[in-house]
């Protein structure tokens, strides 16, 4: 089984567009949305669920108000200043991680612990494979281990169906949730526009990449919006040591397919299909060599 | 006043609305800050350009275990409730990234043994722009997973007496929560393609449970009727702003020109954004 990851660093290059027409190109796969704060694939992939489960992920203190009697050692002890209220104490949710200082510290045993639900995975099929995804519940921040269990469950998938890639549509960012989707892919694909903010935002995603030891390619989307920020990307790239796998036009018609909910190849003039073809076949080269090399 | 500004979806114009809007208030003669909470990537500090005057890092706790003291006897690592400790015969593993120094092994244990240390995870950094608005932004370490510290960090610093304008990262998890907790409105970027509706949904729910008051930026927007405004209609969003859409536009802040500099009518429009934001911060003060 080889796991590849779609990243972006900054938000809104294509990531979900380019994960998409890889499906298409590559298929039989296995999917997963792993940007589960802001999930998009289904727009496109229009997965038909089999079967779903929720999951707990965090616990929340609450405070018994006929057993607390106001002392306030689990205010004074918690670090995330999630104790509010005088009299009674109060536990802000949103603010609790779960750590059970307060528990300890209570001399009342007032303290007790509640898992709310904090997602919903579903597993479902595609035209392109099957393909996993999660529903965040409202309020739920521990968005990296739900990463963590969607990609799991397209492991396994892969496993039992045989299929040999895993196709993971990361999050934007450095942060938790970006790192749970890399940490041990065989190659990341990031996705970038020749913008400011994205080639500022690069840099810092092939760091986290180069962190983690995770091999990178570049996909420069939107390609022809801004031509010297793009013709500087291309330079960095080298610069590094990193391949520019594919640069894809700007059109309108990506737009108009997406709005209509539709994946892009088919959907799309040539001189966008065609680039979006070169990438996969780039794609799929690197990420056998990729494999070789991890198996020595 | 906090004015939190947030999408879901990455790549609607969050930094666009943010450096805009404090650029128009700031040259109004409203004294602003430009906050950049978009830790993990941050970009503000590309279209303003401010000269950083104060660097200060950001640190979190993390257990360090005397080997003399402690016998092993595994009540930290039973307690820590993030996996951050692991008591083998020889001795206790801390695995440092895992840790979210809440200080309860130290506090269990009955060894004494444990104690903490200062971990840097990222830098905030204060400035101001060559036309004298005041500008922040937090910088998560690569690698580093984290980035709430940070955030709260940057929120205690923030000077209530001013207009800030907070730009969010994108999505709804607990960076983003953290930010737009305890603001007093949040402007929600959206763009008309069904990607920007279905994640703002996600972001205007987050900022319910919050309950912080939510106004709607329509970027890239395109005539006629959208599934955005029938959302917003239905659900009582105003839209207070509607950048059409235009590939010069695009060119033109890709390439790191601001809006308010492009044309006097974007400065006036920015301002009038405002005014739809104060009665509702005031209105909705918790």
């Amino acid at each position: 089984m080889k796991q590849l990851v779609v990243l972006s660093g900054k938000g809104g290059t294509g990531k979900t567009t380019v994960t998409a027409s890889l499906a298409q190109s590559l298929k039989p796969v296995v999917l997963a949305d792993c940007d589960v704060e802001a999930p998009n694939l289904h727009l496109l992939l229009s997965p038909r669920v089999e079967r779903s489960f929720s999951l707990s992920v965090s616990r929340k203190a609450r405070i018994d108000p006929d057993a607390c009697d106001g002392c306030g050692a689990c205010a004074d002890s918690c670090r995330f200043g999630a104790i509010t209220g005088a009299e009674i104490r109060v536990v802000d949710a949103f603010r609790c991680e779960g750590c059970g200082v307060c528990a300890r510290v209570c001399p009342r045993d007032a303290v007790f612990f509640h898992e709310p639900e904090g997602a919903e995975v579903y597993i479902g099929s595609t035209s392109f494979g099957p393909m996993v995804g999660a529903e965040l519940a409202v309020g739920e921040e521990a968005s990296g281990k739900v990463v963590s269990r969607v990609r799991m469950e397209a492991q396994l998938l892969a496993l039992d169906s045989g299929l040999p890639l895993v196709l993971v549509d990361g999050s934007p960012g450095t942060g938790c949730p970006v790192i749970a989707s890399m940490s041990g892919a065989d190659l990341t694909l990031i996705v970038t526009e020749p913008s400011l903010s994205g080639l500022h935002d690069l840099e810092r995603i092939l760091g986290v990449a180069s962190h983690f030891g995770v091999p990178a390619l570049v996909c420069i989307n939107k390609s022809d919006i801004v031509p010297e920020i793009a013709r500087r990307i291309r330079d960095r790239c080298r610069f590094l040591g990193i391949e520019v796998a594919a640069e894809i036009p700007f059109s309108e018609a990506v737009v108009e397919s997406l709005r209509r909910g539709l994946p892009p190849l088919g959907n799309v003039p040539r001189e966008v299909e065609d680039p979006l073809r070169t990438l996969a076949e780039v794609v799929a080269g690197r990420l056998d060599e990729a494999v070789a090399r991890k198996r020595g | 006043m906090v004015i939190a500004v947030a999408a879901g979806k990455g790549g609607t114009g969050k930094t666009l609305v943010a450096v805009n809007l404090a650029l128009a208030l700031q040259r109004y003669g409203i004294e602003t800050t430009l906050v950049d909470a978009d830790v993990e990537e941050p970009n503000d500090h590309l279209f303003v350009k401010p000269a950083i005057s104060t660097r200060k890092e950001v640190t979190v706790a993390i257990p360090r275990v005397d080997e003399e003291l402690c016998d092993r006897c595994g009540e930290c690592s039973t307690f820590c409730a993030y996996g951050a400790l692991a008591t083998t015969p020889d001795r206790v593993i801390v695995f440092d990234d895992l840790c979210h120094g809440c200080g309860g092994c130290a506090l269990v244990c009955p060894a004494g043994a444990i104690s903490e240390v200062e971990r840097v995870i990222g830098t905030i950094e204060e400035g101001r722009t060559p036309e004298g608005m005041a500008f922040m932004r937090g910088l998560l370490e690569i690698g580093e997973p984290k980035a709430t510290p940070i955030i709260s960090a940057m929120k205690e610093s923030l000077d209530p007496a001013v207009v800030n304008v907070v730009d969010c990262g994108p999505g709804t998890g607990c960076a983003v929560m953290g930010t737009v907790h305890g603001s007093d409105v949040c402007v929600m970027v959206t763009e008309p393609t069904p990607f920007g509706l279905h994640d703002m949904d996600m972001a205007v729910r987050m900022a319910e449970a919050l309950g912080v008051p939510s106004l709607v930026v329509v970027n890239k927007d395109i005539p006629g009727d959208t599934e955005v405004k029938r959302f917003c209609a239905e659900h009582g969003l105003e839209i207070a702003l509607s950048i059409p859409f235009s590939l010069e536009t695009a060119r033109l802040t890709s390439s790191g020109v601001n809006l308010v500099d492009s044309g006097e009518e974007w400065s006036d429009a920015f301002l009038s954004l405002y005014g739809r934001i104060a009665p509702l911060a005031r209105s909705g003060g918790a």
